[in-house]
C-alpha cells in the first residue's frame, strides 16, 4: 500500500496529471492564457477533485461493490461529478456572486474535464481506501494548479513575442508545454517502485 | 447548409472539421495512447464505435427528448457505449485494455463524441448521422495513427502492428519521442504544419 507521502509526491510530481498523465488538457489550453482565469479555474478543479474522490469512493464501495453492479461506475462517477459541480454552482452563486461571475464559464465546463473522472477512475483502479483516495484527490489538484500557474505565467509573458504566424496559438502552447514536460519527466524515479 | 450528401459529409468530416486540428476536441486521448501505432488503433475504434452509437441513438430519438435535459441524456447514451466497449475490451484484448488503461471510461468525457451529438446528430438524420460518425472517426483515426507512427519510428526504430512487422529504420532510438514530451512536440509540429498549409490556402484566394 502507498503510504501517503508517496502519494502526494506522486500526484503532484511524478504523474502530474496534465504534464505526465495528459489528462484535462482541454481546460488547460483554453484558460491558461491570463493568470487570473487560471487561478479560478484550479481552484475549482481542485475543489471537485477533492469532492468527487470522496463522493466516489463511498458510492463505489458501499453502493455498487455490495450490490454487485461494478459495471455501472462509470455511469454512476459522471453523474455524481456533474451533481457536485452543480451544487459548487449553486453554493458560489448563492454565497459569493462576484467568484460565480468571475468564474462564470468555467464551472460547468468542469464536468467534461476528464482529469476529475480520472482521479476518480484511477483511486478505483489502484484500490486506494478512504484517505488515500481523498488525498490523491487533493494531490492531483495541488499538481493541476501548479502546472496551471506556470504555464499561464509563461503564456503571459511570450504573448508578445514575434512568432510566425503558422505557430502562433496552440502550437506554440504546445512547444511551451513540451519544455514543460521534459522538466517534470526528470522525476521518474524519483519514489523506488 | 447546401445539399447533404454521403461522400460530401464523410470528407467534411476527415478534413474540413477534423476533430484534433480543425475542431481541437479531444486532445488528451490523441497525445495520451500514442505511444504506438497500435495503441493509436484501439483508441480510434473504440472512440469510432462509441461515436457512431451515440450518433445514431441520439439522431433517432431526437424527436422524443426535451431540449432542457438534453445534455445528461446524450451522457448517459454515450455512457452505455462506453460502458459496452469497456466490457467488451476487457473480455477479447486485454493487451490493448491495458494499455490504453483509463482512457477506455474516459471516453465519456471525450468532447469529440458530445459535440458531434449536439452538434449535428440532434439535428439530422440517422442515415446522415451515421455518415458523420464515420467521417469524424475516420478523422480522428488517421490523426492519431499519424502521430502515433510518428512517435513510434522515431522511438524505438520500427513499426510493430498486432506482432506483425511492418517497418524498421537503422536509427537510434529516441527515448524522448515515447515520453510525454514527444507527444506535445509532435501534435505541435503537425498543428503549425496544418495552419502552414492553411495560411497558403488563404493566400492563394
Amino acid at each position: 500500500m502507498d503510504t501517503l507521502f508517496a502519494i502526494a509526491i506522486n500526484g503532484i510530481f511524478v504523474k502530474n496529471f496534465l504534464l505526465v498523465q495528459f489528462l484535462g488538457l482541454c481546460s488547460f489550453l483554453g484558460v491558461s492564457k491570463e493568470t487570473k482565469s487560471a487561478v479560478g479555474m484550479s481552484a475549482a478543479v481542485m475543489f471537485v477533485m477533492i469532492m468527487a474522490s470522496t463522493a466516489a469512493f463511498l458510492i463505489f464501495s458501499y453502493v455498487l461493490q455490495p450490490l454487485g453492479l461494478t459495471f455501472l461506475s462509470t455511469i454512476s462517477f459522471i453523474i455524481i461529478i456533474a451533481a457536485l459541480v452543480q451544487l459548487v454552482e449553486f453554493v458560489i452563486r448563492k454565497h459569493s456572486p462576484p467568484l460565480y461571475r468571475s468564474l462564470g464559464i468555467f464551472l460547468p465546463l468542469i464536468t467534461t474535464n476528464c482529469a476529475i473522472l480520472g482521479v476518480v477512475v484511477l483511486n478505483v483502479r489502484l484500490e486506494y481506501g478512504f484517505v488515500q483516495s481523498v488525498f490523491y484527490g487533493f494531490a492531483a489538484g495541488i499538481g493541476y494548479t501548479m502546472v496551471m500557474l506556470l504555464m499561464s505565467a509563461i503564456r503571459e509573458r511570450v504573448n508578445m513575442l514575434h512568432v510566425p504566424a503558422s505557430v502562433q496559438g496552440l502550437p506554440h502552447a504546445f512547444f511551451i508545454t513540451t519544455l514543460l514536460s521534459m522538466a517534470f519527466v526528470n522525476f521518474f524515479g524519483v519514489i523506488p517502485t | 447548409m447546401a445539399e447533404m450528401t454521403i461522400k460530401g459529409e464523410f470528407i467534411r468530416g476527415i478534413i474540413k472539421d477534423n476533430p484534433v486540428f480543425a475542431l481541437v476536441l479531444g486532445l488528451c486521448p490523441v497525445l495520451a495512447v500514442t505511444t504506438s501505432v497500435e495503441n493509436a488503433l484501439g483508441m480510434a475504434g473504440a472512440a469510432l464505435f462509441v461515436l457512431l452509437g451515440s450518433n445514431v441513438m441520439v439522431s433517432a430519438l431526437r424527436n422524443h427528448i426535451p431540449p432542457i435535459t438534453r445534455l445528461p441524456m446524450f451522457i448517459i447514451i454515450i455512457c452505455t457505449f462506453v460502458t459496452i466497449i469497456d466490457m467488451v475490451m476487457e473480455a477479447y484484448t486485454p493487451p490493448l485494455y491495458r494499455a490504453l488503461g483509463i482512457f477506455i471510461p474516459l471516453i465519456v468525457v471525450n468532447c469529440i463524441i458530445i459535440g458531434r451529438a449536439e452538434a449535428f446528430a440532434s439535428r439530422n438524420t440517422v442515415k446522415f448521422s451515421i455518415v458523420d460518425a464515420f467521417g469524424i472517426g475516420t478523422g480522428f483515426l488517421l490523426v492519431l495513427v499519424t502521430i502515433g507512427a510518428i512517435r513510434e519510428i522515431f522511438g524505438t526504430g520500427m513499426i510493430v502492428i498486432f506482432g506483425l512487422h511492418l517497418i524498421s529504420i537503422p536509427i537510434n532510438p529516441a527515448t524522448f519521442m515515447i515520453l510525454p514530451g514527444g507527444a506535445f512536440m509532435t501534435i505541435g509540429v503537425l498543428m503549425a504544419m496544418v495552419n502552414y498549409g492553411r495560411i497558403r490556402k488563404l493566400r492563394e484566394v
